[in-house]
């Protein structure tokens, strides 16, 4: 204990019996907004020390599990790294299934907005074997209806057609394959030409004159004419012109996503049928021209 | 209480701590305070004499003793909040009247305060910064405003001080010595 003087004594008696009743006072005073004073005293006066102990704690903290206990840390990071090998996964297959999903959606808004339209839904099980020949095998066969040469289909446009049936399986010639291809037009000019694959990713369109207009980003349906396809299914789209003699060399990107079918329709009929066009374009050229007006050549 | 009275000897000066009858300390407190609670209710003019005030006052000069003076004073004024109701929080008046009972005792070991003009002047000066209290007291820690000074102040000062010399005339009586 600290020994007072004797003549402070009654200073420091004085001090402490003012202060008690301070204290007094300020547990009995109760302001409106902040509550007793005497606990805006002890939170004002504690505060400081408080954030000041809450730092020294957490920087105590911090540099404890930073630097010195991380010995749970590698089996933590090899936890979360599990942990997120199997989130990715399960991501990836959400994201498959959407797709998927969103697919299926199309292909019933196909299917609905065509229901005249005899249709069969598939779903690829396979690709050719080789790099020689651009086909699929679907999982639908002669036991569906289906026939060969029937074409086949998808929201985006024109795949290509059937050219084996098996019992409960399909072969189909995809529009890009050397043998394959659909009668189409231009939709602007109406300009109508066979559309044959080449063994790659893109297709050519043939026996166009080179006196006709082609731009490239130009609009490719099918014309009907194959009597495989109906009319004004997408083909593609122009990508490329190129001046020849005496033909103009047109390369046509395919509308369907032919490098990456998962579901498919099957046209279940062999006689030839008329689609709607849905593309705004199409229908306005096909009011403002009359079809096939320009025909010149056709090779399904 | 002792009975007797000594001599404080303080620098050069010999100054005589009274001391006074037994229980007299005692009942002039109790009915300092029992007059000043119900005396305004028959005379509302009477509130502004503070009696328990000129008690601590009286006490503390007499008594020379800052210790007793700010515990004879804190008791007071505790007990005249008491008496104040509710709206009068504890300590409110305890504060002021502990200030008083230790400043009235310093004052009262150095100075010979028995004469009455002494005594109406330190009175008066006791009761103006008491008055400084609590209406610190009042603006710090209730947040209430209050004024400083004014003409009732210091006519209350007056009538404090005039009464409080003729009742230390009489108060006197009761020392021992």
């Amino acid at each position: 204990m600290v020994a007072i003087p004797s003549k402070h004594k009654s200073l420091a008696l004085l001090g402490g019996v003012l202060l008690v009743q301070v204290l007094l006072l300020a547990v009995q005073i109760k302001r409106d907004s902040r509550g007793r004073l005497i606990r805006v005293w002890a939170i004002t006066a504690t505060s400081p020390f408080e954030r000041s102990g809450a730092f020294g704690v957490g920087w105590v903290r911090g540099v404890w599990n930073h630097y010195f206990a991380l010995r749970s840390t590698s089996r933590e990071n090899e936890a979360l790294r599990v942990e997120n090998d199997a989130l990715k996964l399960t991501i990836s297959q959400l994201e498959t299934k959407a797709s998927e999903a969103d697919r299926l959606a199309a292909l019933l808004k196909f299917r609905q907005s065509h229901e005249q339209v005899p249709m069969l839904g598939a779903r690829v099980i396979a690709a050719s074997a080789g790099t020689a020949s651009r086909t699929i095998e679907i999982d639908r066969g002669e036991r569906d209806g289906i026939r060969r040469n029937m074409a086949v289909i998808t929201p985006d446009g024109a795949v290509g057609k059937v050219i084996e049936v098996y019992r409960d399986a399909a072969q189909v010639l995809l529009l890009t394959d050397k043998d394959g291809g659909a009668g189409a037009m231009l939709v602007s000019s109406r300009v109508q030409g066979p559309v044959g694959g080449t063994g790659d990713p893109m297709m050519m369109m043939k026996y166009v004159a080179t006196d006709e207009e082609v731009k490239t980003g130009e609009k490719v349906v099918t014309s009907g004419m194959d009597k495989i396809f109906p009319r004004d299914i997408p083909v593609g789209t122009v990508v490329e012109v190129k001046a020849g003699n005496p033909f103009k060399q047109i390369k046509v990107q395919p509308a369907a996503h032919l490098d990456r079918l998962e579901t498919v329709i099957v046209l279940l009929t062999q006689t030839p049928v008329e689609f709607k066009s849905e593309t705004p374009s199409s229908t306005q050229q096909s009011e403002a021209s009359p079809p096939a007006a320009t025909a010149k050549s056709e090779k399904p | 209480m002792n009975e007797s009275s000594y001599e404080l000897r303080s620098g050069e000066t010999h100054i005589e701590v009274h001391k006074f009858f037994p229980g007299a300390i005692l009942v002039v407190c109790v009915l300092s305070l029992v007059f000043q609670a119900m005396a305004p209710v028959y005379f509302p003019k009477v509130a502004v004499i503070d009696l328990p005030l000129l008690v601590t006052i009286y006490f503390g000069l007499s008594r020379r003793n800052p210790s007793t003076g700010l515990l004879l004073g804190m008791i007071i004024g505790l007990a005249q909040d008491a008496l104040s109701g509710p709206t009068v929080p504890l300590g409110f008046y305890g504060i002021a009247k502990t200030l008083i009972g230790y400043l009235a005792s310093s004052i009262g070991a150095r100075l010979d305060t028995e004469h009455p003009a002494a005594r109406f002047a330190l009175i008066y000066g006791f009761f103006v910064l008491h008055q400084a209290v609590l209406v610190l007291i009042r603006r710090l820690l209730l947040a209430q405003p209050e004024p400083w000074l004014n003409a009732h102040l210091a006519i209350a000062a007056g009538v404090n001080a005039l009464l409080g010399t003729v009742l230390y005339l009489a108060f006197d009586r009761l020392r021992s010595s």
